[in-house]
């Protein structure tokens, strides 16, 4: 049970009252991100990161991974009581949470949405430490070409598979490759794109792209269209659940985990695909399909469950590969990254540590969220009633100190000003932000892999394929790739057929 | 999942989304323009050398550039994003964004000359006042107060030294 020790060490690690005090922290500022609309769990950890340098990365990595799971949570709420969902994947709860809450049932739904995360957190964080040491000990086997080519199909699935528009999925892939090459080359020490400006030289912090791109972006988009009429809360009481809702609860949420966890740990898995099949299938399964639509408990219970679950399987990747799948786990990574730690399958070898109280942190974060959700959740509805000037104006004044803490120069501030009008303008015309982030984060590496690999082959380009894991994944790209041109000739050509396949028009109906 | 761009967004944009096509194409020409420029000897160690990715990078920028002008011109458009907050029946309002932009770039004129806790009050007070706000004297209070706490609490709390600024011997 090595593992189990393992695991047992990193409780001791984050038991201790400092790293426990950062948990607390880190699942009420996540929770109250989560609920407040117009931020995240991947920009309040963006403002973070300036203020963590002096923390130390255990403490730090536990603070986000509360940030982390506390924005699920948050986000639930909002939803479920605003009927506005902030990210796509709380879509599905808004539509049966928000009915349920309209017929008076708030109480239940948060109540099901909160346990059914706790549930789906603390079965997908099991997954997650005995799983990743698995993956862990096939990876380090792995040579660069492997990795090179697991690195492009994480790029190519976060481009081409999530979003609406694949042309702008590229196009954002392209502008975060783009502000990655930015400074000097450390193989060879050649300036790339610095434009003879010395202060380029060293490159553009990530920490300074993600607060621009994240929160002044973000801050500056809603400014330009923020809503003036008054959206309604549902006011709410303490949840709870009576006998039945929870006979009817549990089943979904058990479900749910199984959609949401292996999603989350693909490449290009998501939350989004998840939550719709969760609601499809509850659909098809519920005793009382008529409900649907109208407030049913079972499709508030199974999306919840699938979303979080999701969220621990996208740590799989994170920690085992150093792989990030959505927008927070790349901050995280860039978190990483920010204290001289080397992401990929070593990590759980040099930072033993740090990891395993990473993943015990995990547990008592879901805990603690449990505990601080089912009591207080009127508490945090009151959130949403903090003006929205002082919260927006709020957003800005963090982003500029953290961006100005980095390196204390104004300089800093004008590209954070550039980058964020980069950002306003990719909201405006539908550029998706997870390729330029993760684009940003994995170009660098990308390249290294790439000289690496064709330098161990002697400038061979044999040496891209020279283990049957590359040529495997290399596979995969070309079918994920070719899969949409295939679909669309089908769709043409094809039989006609129920459309089945349509879980949006399902959704819907 | 598959080609669906224009999602009913109000506010018809025409075809002012090829200026992002322009953008990335000038992007792209950049990049690659770059890499040119550096000299890179061939060497055993380092095959690939300095300029394949940029090359590799601009070349993507240009064929998306290419790609998305032909997207907007067949009638192709980005859905623009939506939010808790965000209301999209109305189009953009200017007169919120500039005077934030111009909050925004006051500080960073500011910030070093006249140190953080006077750039930072008038980057919340002003950027509380864009946004809407017209209770000067409590918004007024609260920027002071915010810029003063985040001062203090870099100091002791986490050894950053803002700068001071003109305020150095007071504060």
């Amino acid at each position: 049970m090595d593992v189990f020790n393992l695991l047992m060490q990193g409780f001791a690690t984050a038991l201790t009252p400092m790293n426990l005090m950062y948990a607390c922290i880190g699942v009420l500022l996540g929770t109250a991100v989560g609920v407040l609309p117009g931020i995240g769990p991947a920009m309040a950890i963006a403002l973070l990161l300036p203020v963590t340098y002096n923390l130390g990365p255990t403490s730090s990595m536990i603070m986000f991974a509360g940030v982390y799971y506390g924005g699920m949570y948050g986000g639930s709420t909002t939803s479920i009581l605003l009927n506005t969902p902030g990210e796509s994947s709380t879509v599905i709860t808004a539509i049966e949470g928000h009915k349920m809450a309209k017929a008076g049932r708030a109480a239940q739904a948060l109540a099901t949405a909160a346990i059914g995360s706790f549930v789906a957190g603390t079965i997908g964080t099991a997954l997650l430490a005995t799983l990743a040491p698995f993956v862990v000990k096939f990876a380090v086997s792995l040579g660069p070409s492997s990795y090179l080519s697991i690195m492009v199909l994480g790029l190519l699935t976060v481009t081409a598979v999530l979003g609406s528009s694949k042309v702008r999925g590229f196009a954002s892939l392209g502008l975060g490759l783009a502000i990655g090459l930015v400074g000097m080359d450390p193989v060879s020490g050649q300036q790339r794109l610095v434009f003879g400006i010395p202060l380029l030289s060293d490159g553009i912090d990530i920490v300074v792209v993600a607060v621009a791109i994240f929160a002044v972006g973000e801050a500056l988009w809603i400014a330009a269209h923020l809503r003036r009429n008054k959206t309604e809360t549902i006011p709410v009481g303490q949840p709870w659940m009576g006998k039945k809702d929870w006979q009817r609860s549990w089943k979904p949420w058990l479900r749910g985990t199984a959609f949401g966890f292996p999603f989350g740990a693909m490449p290009a898995g998501g939350a989004e695909v998840p939550t719709f099949l969760s609601y499809v299938t509850e659909k098809k399964l519920s005793k009382h399909p008529e409900e649907f639509g109208h407030g049913a408990i079972e499709g508030v219970a199974g999306p919840e469950a699938a979303n979080n679950a999701s969220a621990a399987g996208t740590l799989t990747p994170l920690l085992a590969l150093g792989l990030p799948t959505n927008a927070t786990a790349g901050v995280m990574l860039a978190a990483l990254m920010q204290f001289g730690i080397q992401p990929g399958p070593l990590l759980f070898e040099n930072e033993p540590l740090l990891v395993w109280a990473l993943i015990a942190s995990l547990f008592i974060g879901n805990t603690l969220l449990l505990l601080i959700n089912l009591p207080m959740a009127p508490l945090w509805a009151k959130l949403l009633r903090i003006p929205r000037p002082y919260l927006y104006a709020g957003i800005l004044f963090f982003a500029t100190l953290g961006a100005y803490a980095v390196n204390m120069q104004a300089f800093d501030l004008v590209l954070l000003l550039v980058l964020g009008a980069l950002g306003f303008a990719m909201r405006r015309y539908g550029l998706p932000i997870l390729p330029l982030i993760i684009g940003l984060i994995l170009g660098p590496r990308i390249e290294g892999q790439l000289r690496k690999s064709l330098q161990l082959s002697g400038g061979d380009f044999s040496g891209l394929f020279n283990e049957p894991v590359a040529i495997v994944v290399y596979i995969l790209v070309a079918v994920l790739l070719a899969l949409p041109v295939f679909i669309r000739l089908w769709r043409k050509y094809g039989p006609q057929k129920p459309s089945t396949l349509h879980l949006e028009d399902q959704v819907r109906a | 999942m598959s080609q669906k761009t224009d999602a009913g967004t109000p506010a018809s944009k025409g075809r002012s989304e090829l200026g992002i096509a322009a953008l990335l194409g000038a992007a792209g020409a950049v990049v690659l323009v770059d890499a040119s420029r550096i000299a890179a000897p061939y060497s055993q160690t380092d095959v690939v050398g300095p300029r394949t990715m940029p090359i590799i990078i601009g070349a993507l920028l240009l064929v998306s550039a290419a790609a998305l002008a032909i997207n907007v011109l067949r009638g192709g458009r980005g859905q623009a994003e939506e939010g808790e907050d965000v209301d999209l029946t109305h189009p953009a309002d200017w007169k919120t964004v500039l005077p934030l932009v111009g909050a925004f770039v006051l500080n960073i004129l500011l910030i070093d000359a006249a140190g953080w806790v006077i750039s930072g009050t008038l980057l919340f007070w002003g950027s509380v006042w864009a946004l809407g706000s017209r209770h000067y004297i409590r918004d007024g209070l609260i920027s002071l107060g915010l810029a003063l706490a985040t001062f203090y609490g870099f100091y002791f709390g986490l050894g950053i030294k803002l700068p001071a600024g003109i305020l150095a011997g007071v504060l």
